[in-house]
């Protein structure tokens, strides 16, 4: 097992940079999770680990080995790739046995090692099959197979669940998640769900435009997100964002109207508040002229504007509502649930 | 173009393409530049020494009424056998493509002359031909035909396009059924509800969708007969009588070989090239705008 | 079908089976020619049924010295040495032109477009316009009356390259970082990878190679001096002049017929390959 270091890693394409000093230390045993939006380098950030990607500048190490020149096979990795990447003419046993055999391992001991990752992942039935054969679901374990067979340091996923349909896509989720803990191995998995991100990860280290927005926990991520992209991209639906100008008695909303609350920082910010934040209130500040209500059983999401404003605004409230469209709806929310941003650099103004 | 991900730089690549290079480099591009250089060389009469003369051999060519009535020949020879092939093919596989029993059987029928040698085919026609003993003079000679295509040139040109269109039906054929095949069904039923009877849906719907692989199959075609023809010709007429089957590329051997004239027959070869550069680039033109449907 | 016309449907069959029968009465005749004794071959009409003789005339022609008259090498030999040419044709093809395509693919080199565009230029000169420059060099060699000599200068084929460059460009790049990440050098991923999804493909042009390689004529016209070489498809030229003395057409046509049973039986059994393979090289 073995901890990795991202160190002031760059990739460039020609003159065009992808990725721009991304920074990151990765615990022995953690499972991190790389997410953002297509485009966003995290693919090419993780065939850079694989070293299926070469490195512009900047240094990966995986435990106390440097390994931006190594070939992918001597870094000790195992990847599962979003189409599963399985070799067509060969059964499943083969696939699993193939890099095995090719690190000239004893007979005996690939057999070993094939048996054991077809007891964990429950494909014994499948062994002399080709992929061909196999449902999604049942490739992607043999995908998995094939990584758990190799015995390596470090699990790479890039995306492996895209393909599935999404109720298989939340079973293999879970067992991921439980394999994982039970091998404990470190992994990098790639992503552009955030729920899976969530729900998978350790840590999530956010990515956007090739920069490297937030690393850390989901509830870091949740309750403290570092910047306007994080606060829009993780949580569902997307957080409410207003201008407001800032006071140290309180934040007046474009309204006119002032959450009163002592505050550090003073003059234009960004507003942020999640809309499960929002809560119905008589005599609550926030004023929503709702125009459509999303009845989701558990909650209720209602859709509108600020009122006076065209600031689209969704707050989310829990069980069933009889609220008419058209109608203004009144809401409060704690000041500890605020989130307030800079216009300018787009990143969290802090206490 | 290439891969997205390809192996480290090493000396291999070199090594995996040296075979292929120097084949080509040998017996291709050595022996097409020697071509290109001979044509602008005269041999004297003894083959003792040869005179460097730029295009004089390409002035010869030229001027020389037989060389010209070649090249006439060709084009119509070429033209013909397309024709005639393309034309049959195209015929049958619309056929083809309608009946439902059989068509395998109809299939395998009509592809196996593609496996028949040029040669071969020649001597099946000429078998069959024969002035004494052929069946088809035979039969012709009760409609009042003497058939006898040592003697009659225009007959011998008409055995000879016979037997070439009849070797290149096969391959036409198996093209246009492909192509007919891939139109969607849906197509020719919304032509059928719309009141086309299936004459009318074949000219209005199935020819100018599967227009693309006629000019391609066009192509082909001239090239096959520009070149691959040879061997028909050779077995069957040699170019007689007289010169009337005397194709360009059956000159080409026959000066060279037969009548020794290196450097007349280097410029023909050269003039060869030429065509068949244009043929291939406007082949490969034509493949990179493939009209998909 | 759209509509269910009885009549259409009779038309489309009669238009069939009379393109079957143009298609197929040379090969008829043929047929028949090498199942009846000289003697019958010499009076007109000549016979559309087929005789008894076919075994007898396929002894004389296998086994026996050719026409009388002429001496040529036993048409068993010539099959082999048609064979041997087909085969190392075919054979030499497909090797050189997988590497090659397995390179121009799968490397990032200094002058990897000029191999590409050397090997892309062989598509535009056919045998028939180099042929006496060809032959110099061959002859220079010393490869006439070869094996090596037949087959060499017709071997370097820019449509198997660009066939199987085409063929690796539609595998998955991630079996190669798999395959990479497995530890599998390139050569290993050719044979253990590659090469196994190449399969049909290889077969399909294999039986197109072997038509071509067989049914050469020009070339082993030139090239073989010595009997012993003669290919049986040019053989039957030699025979053709022959017959002008003596017409023995029903040993000449069984010859013919001989010299077209392997490629036709290789088209007739490997039909949906053989398509394969004839669509896919000239794409």
């Amino acid at each position: 097992m073995a901890e990795i270091q991202l160190t002031d890693l760059t990739k460039s394409y020609g003159p065009t940079e992808v990725l721009h000093h991304v920074e990151g230390d990765i615990k022995d045993g953690e499972f991190i999770v790389i997410v953002g939006p297509s485009g966003c380098g995290k693919s090419t950030l993780l065939r850079m680990v694989a070293g299926l990607e070469s490195v512009t500048s900047g240094e990966i190490r995986i435990g106390d080995r440097r390994v931006n020149e190594l070939e992918p096979s001597a870094r000790d990795i195992a990847m599962v790739f979003q189409n599963y990447a399985l070799y067509p003419h060969m059964s499943v046993r083969e696939n699993m046995a193939y890099g095995l055999k090719i690190r000239k391992l004893p007979k005996g001991e690939i057999n070993r090692r094939v048996e054991e990752a077809a007891d964990i992942l429950e494909i014994h039935q499948y062994l002399d099959r080709k992929p061909r054969q196999l449902s999604g679901g049942q490739r992607q374990r043999v995908a998995m197979g094939r990584a758990i067979v190799r015995d390596p340091q470090v699990f790479l996923f890039d995306e492996p669940l895209s393909n599935l349909d999404a109720k298989l896509r939340v079973q293999m989720r879970l067992e991921i998640r439980k394999l994982q803990q039970r091998l404990g191995v470190t992994s990098i998995y790639v992503t552009h769900d955030q729920v899976e991100a969530m729900t998978l990860g350790d840590r999530l280290m956010v990515l956007n435009g090739g920069y490297v927005e937030q690393f850390g926990t989901p509830i870091e991520l949740y309750d403290r997100p570092a910047s306007v992209f994080v606060a829009g991209f993780i949580g569902s639906p997307a957080m409410n964002l207003l201008p407001a100008e800032a006071h140290s008695d309180g934040i007046v909303l474009p309204t006119g109207v002032k959450l009163a609350g002592a505050q550090t920082q003073s003059g234009s910010v960004l507003l942020g508040v999640r809309p499960e934040h929002l809560v119905p209130d008589q005599d609550g500040p926030i004023a929503i002229d709702v125009d459509m209500v999303e009845q989701l059983g558990a909650n209720s999401l209602l859709h509108g504007t600020l009122s006076g404003t065209d600031h689209a605004m969704v707050a989310s409230i829990p069980g069933h509502v009889a609220t008419a469209n058209g109608t203004q709806q009144r809401f409060s929310a704690a000041p500890e649930v605020l989130h307030l941003f800079s216009p300018e650099t787009q990143k969290r103004l802090d206490a | 173009m290439l891969k997205r991900v390809h192996f480290p730089s090493s000396p291999l690549p070199y090594l995996l393409v040296a075979p292929q290079l120097a084949i080509t480099l040998i017996f291709f591009i050595w022996p097409a530049s020697q071509a290109m250089y001979q044509s602008f060389l005269v041999e004297d009469p003894f083959g003792l020494g040869s005179e460097f003369v730029w295009f004089e051999n390409f002035e010869l060519l030229w001027g020389d009424q037989h060389y010209l009535d070649a090249f006439l020949r060709t084009a119509v020879f070429s033209v013909l056998v397309a024709a005639l092939s393309m034309g049959s093919a195209l015929l049958l596989a619309g056929f083809a493509q309608r009946v439902v029993r059989g068509a395998m059987f109809y299939r395998t029928m009509l592809i196996w002359p593609y496996a028949v040698a040029p040669v071969l085919a020649g001597a099946l026609w000429v078998f069959m031909f024969n002035p004494t003993l052929g069946i088809f003079p035979y039969f012709l000679d009760f409609v009042g035909i003497d058939w006898n295509h040592y003697l009659n040139g225009g007959q011998a040109m008409s055995l000879v396009i016979l037997a070439a269109a009849w070797k290149q039906v096969a391959y036409n054929f198996l093209f246009y059924l492909a192509a007919m095949q891939s139109i969607p069904n849906s197509v020719i039923e919304a032509a059928a509800i719309d009141g086309a009877g299936p004459g009318r849906r074949f000219w209005t719907i199935i020819f100018p969708l599967i227009s693309p692989t006629t000019f391609f199959l066009l192509v082909i075609n001239m090239v096959y007969a520009f070149f691959e023809t040879f061997g028909i010709i050779h077995a069957v007429t040699q170019g007689g009588p007289g010169s009337s089957t005397t194709i360009l590329v059956y000159k080409v051997f026959n000066d060279g070989f037969v009548g020794l004239d290196l450097g007349g027959s280097a410029a023909q070869s050269v003039v060869l090239m030429a065509l068949v550069i244009v043929m291939t680039v406007v082949q490969f033109r034509y493949v990179e705008r493939k009209v998909e449907y | 079908m759209i509509e269910n016309r009885p009549f259409t449907s009779f038309l489309s069959h009669l238009i069939l089976i009379l393109g079957v029968i143009a298609i197929a009465l040379p090969i008829w005749i043929t047929f028949v020619a090498a199942t009846h004794n000289e003697l019958r071959m010499n009076q007109t009409p000549l016979p559309l049924w087929p005789g008894t003789y076919l075994w007898e005339n396929l002894q004389k022609t296998l086994f026996g010295k050719g026409l009388s008259g002429s001496e040529t090498a036993p048409v068993w030999m010539m099959l082999l040495n048609s064979l041997a040419m087909a085969m190392m044709i075919s054979v030499g093809k497909i090797a050189i032109s997988l590497l090659s395509a397995f390179a121009i693919v799968y490397f990032k080199f200094p002058f990897r477009m000029t191999c590409f565009w050397m090997i892309f230029i062989t598509l535009m000169l056919p045998v028939e316009v180099r042929i006496l420059p060809t032959f110099e060099v061959v002859a220079n060699l010393g490869l006439l009356n070869s094996y090596w000599g037949l087959s060499i200068p017709l071997i370097a084929s820019a449509t198997a390259t660009f066939m199987f460059r085409q063929v690796f460009l539609t595998v998955p790049d991630e079996l190669l970082e798999s395959a990479r990440i497995d530890g599998a050098g390139p050569m290993r991923f050719f044979w253990d990878i590659l090469l196994p999804l190449s399969r049909t493909n290889i077969a399909a042009l294999f039986v197109i190679l072997f038509i071509f390689g067989w049914n050469q004529y020009l070339w082993p016209l030139l090239i073989t001096t010595d009997t012993s070489m003669t290919t049986i498809v040019m053989s039957i030229k030699q025979m053709l002049e022959a017959a002008e003395q003596s017409p023995q057409w029903n040993i000449i046509m069984t010859t013919a017929l001989l010299a077209m049973v392997p490629p036709i039986f290789v088209v007739i059994s490997m039909q949906k390959l053989f398509v394969q393979g004839l669509t896919e090289t000239d794409k």
